[in-house]
């Protein structure tokens, strides 16, 4: 479970996250929906403790991150907006060097690289050198090296930017899947079918700020819009960095 | 879930990304290019061929005969006869020597005044002009030459008008200069060799350069630092297995180059100039000691310098400014050959270029010296190994945009 209460972060006099607060369950996905500069991208590296918050505070099961950063990396998974791999290594060798990171031992990393290469069907690809790749074959490599660790709590930004139709169907499947083995799942979007199509729960940023926290039913019942689309362009008042 | 990861084996992250870097670095073609071929073998071979080429010069000139343009050769026919045996080849008077010598048409030029003859039969001292250019180093074992060879007949014509007149040749010349020169054949082959300390760095800096850059900026530029950062592993720790394979990269080039110049110092003539050359076993262990702590701070040198840079391209503009700094303490050596002072040892870089033009001088290395120089290098390659980990701290290192 990851909660974050009352996130704070300027640069110089920029107010990136003004004030952001919500609560990601386990067994569900949550999305983080807003237009490109709301704030996103900055509220996740809080999250990873990339970056420190100037005021507020974030906790993943139960872990501060401002006290354990560490520790608060060792229950998460990450696929940051930089999703750069290692083009002179290969996708497993890229896949290993993060669980080696994590401390698996070699037993459980083949293991768990080997599920996860299954389950993102990548046979094909994994000897081959990254560098070359396709986007999708890079966001599935990425993925890969981010959940070796079978951590409880997945946060993804921007997951299926770049990617083609089939791509993106396949990583909404996989998405699906993390939540149904009962995990905490956290997606940042700009894409409201997505956003619609997967989320159990909607946080809506815009400006720094989070101006809608519900269910997609709910937010469609609070703006009596029935089309998501519409709501949530009421919702954070403007089609400013929207798309579709 | 989460039942193993709990368990980290915390060591082995250092050992993790020093092996990770190494394994992706030994792809590179560039890299290894840099780091175990162009680096370390371009000193060496630069060298012999410089060295080559300076030794055979002065062989050449010191035995070879050497042409000298006589102006008015026709009133001094004894002098001419005792240059020829000394060597010189008189060559047809030219119209404008001043000019010659300066284009470097010739070396030197030798003008007897028309009055020679005259003056001579009457006892009175005449003067013969020797026109050079002593800006141009090149001329000067000619100049040297002609110049002995004509001080050295007239001395010998004066003693023998000194005996004509019944008198020792000695009461002419109460002093005499005795000169003894304390140069070993080691000692003069250093001026030689003052700047091969920096060939050490130098290839030092080259093995390590292409990681540094790699590893940090180019790392960012590829946008893999922050998923790397997201692992949770102390930044410090990651920062130590780059600086590990760094100057691994580094520490297999200076081993490849002390190698190449042990091989190479064989076929340089040395001992033909009197002078004495060895860059065997016993002179590369004490070089690699002396070097040691230096792959260490350049390592953590050019870690620093490419953490600053946004790009790939710019940290490789900031490292090749950073590769002028250690030629100074060289030039410093070359140019203005001070008397060492016990803190010079303890300066990094100057310190290991003292201590290896000692090697060369056939001096040895005292202990004291030894250790004044690791230390200090120890104690400045900490010190910027501390800065970049404090720079690796900073929010905005891990952010490729």
């Amino acid at each position: 479970m990851i909660e974050v209460r009352d996130l704070h972060k300027a640069f110089g006099t920029v107010k990136a996250v003004d004030g952001v607060s919500f609560t990601a369950r386990d067994g569900e996905i949550t999305g983080l929906l807003g237009p490109n500069g709301a704030g996103k991208t900055t509220t996740l590296r809080m999250l990873y403790t990339l970056m420190a918050p100037d005021r507020g505070q974030v906790l993943v099961d139960g872990i501060d991150a401002a006290v354990d950063p560490l520790g608060v990396r060792r229950q998460l998974g990450v696929l940051p907006d930089a999703r750069g791999l290692y083009k002179r290594l290969t996708a497993r060798e890229n896949i290993d060097y993060f669980a080696r990171l994590h401390g698996l031992p070699e037993a459980l990393l083949s293991t768990r690289r080997d599920a996860l290469i299954k389950a993102l069907e990548m046979d094909d690809i994994v000897d081959r050198r990254t560098e070359g790749f396709s986007q999708g074959q890079r966001v599935k490599t990425a993925i890969a090296r981010a959940l070796v660790h079978d951590p409880r709590n997945v946060i993804l930004d921007e997951p299926t930017n770049g990617l083609d139709v089939m791509a993106t169907r396949a990583l909404r499947q996989f998405m699906a899947r993390l939540k149904g083995e009962g995990r905490c799942v956290l997606f940042s979007s700009h894409i409201m079918q997505e956003v619609a199509a997967l989320c159990d729960r909607i946080v809506v940023i815009a400006h720094g700020r989070v101006v809608a926290d519900e269910s997609p039913d709910a937010l469609r019942a609070m703006t009596g819009e029935n089309n998501l689309e519409d709501a949530f362009v009421k919702i954070i008042g403007s089609e400013e960095g929207l798309a579709a | 879930m989460n039942t193993v990861t709990t368990k980290v084996q915390r060591s082995r992250a250092f050992l993790t990304v020093f092996l990770k870097e190494v394994r992706e670095n030994l792809r590179d073609r560039r890299t290894l290019i840099s780091a175990f071929l162009t680096g370390p073998l371009l000193g060496p071979i630069l060298f012999v061929m410089l060295l080559t080429v300076t030794l055979n010069r002065e062989l050449d000139k010191a035995e070879k005969p050497l042409p000298v343009p006589v102006i008015g050769a026709e009133y001094a026919p004894n002098l001419i006869d005792a240059l020829k045996a000394g060597g010189v080849v008189p060559g047809a008077p030219i119209a404008d020597p001043e000019r010659a010598v300066r284009k470097q048409d010739a070396d030197v030029v030798l003008r007897i005044a028309s009055d020679y003859g005259k003056a001579w039969r009457k006892g009175e001292p005449v003067q013969v002009e020797l026109i050079y250019d002593s800006s141009q180093r090149d001329a000067n074992t000619a100049v040297e030459r002609v110049s002995q060879l004509v001080e050295g007949y007239a001395r010998q014509q004066g003693a023998m008008r000194l005996v004509a007149r019944g008198l020792s040749p000695s009461t002419a010349w109460p002093l005499q200069v005795a000169r003894r020169d304390q140069a070993t054949p080691q000692s003069r082959a250093v001026l030689m060799f003052a700047m091969l300390p920096y060939f050490f760095v130098i290839t030092i800096f080259m093995g390590g350069m292409y990681l540094a850059i790699d590893l940090t900026a180019g790392e960012r530029e590829r946008q893999s630092l922050e998923p790397l950062f997201a692992n949770p592993v102390a930044r410090w720790k990651i920062l130590a297995g780059k600086l590990a394979a760094i100057c691994a990269f580094s520490t297999v080039s200076l081993l490849i180059t002390l190698v190449a110049f042990a091989v190479v110092g064989r076929f340089i003539p040395a001992e033909k100039v009197g002078m004495e050359l060895d860059l065997g076993l016993h002179f590369a262990a004490y070089v690699l000691l002396l070097m040691l702590p230096v792959v260490l701070l350049l390592a953590a040198l050019q870690s620093m310098v490419a953490a600053f840079a946004k790009s790939y391209r710019e940290a490789q503009t900031y490292i090749s400014l950073l590769m002028l700094v250690p030629i100074i303490p060289s030039l410093v050596l070359a140019v203005m050959p001070l008397k060492a002072q016990v803190w010079m040892y303890a300066t990094p870089l100057l310190g290991q270029s003292l201590g290896i033009v000692q090697l060369l001088r056939g001096d040895g290395v005292t202990t004291q010296q030894i250790g004044l120089c690791l230390a200090g290098t120890l104690a400045a390659a900490v010190i910027v190994v501390l800065a970049t980990i404090q720079l690796y701290r900073s929010e905005r290192l891990a952010i490729s945009t």
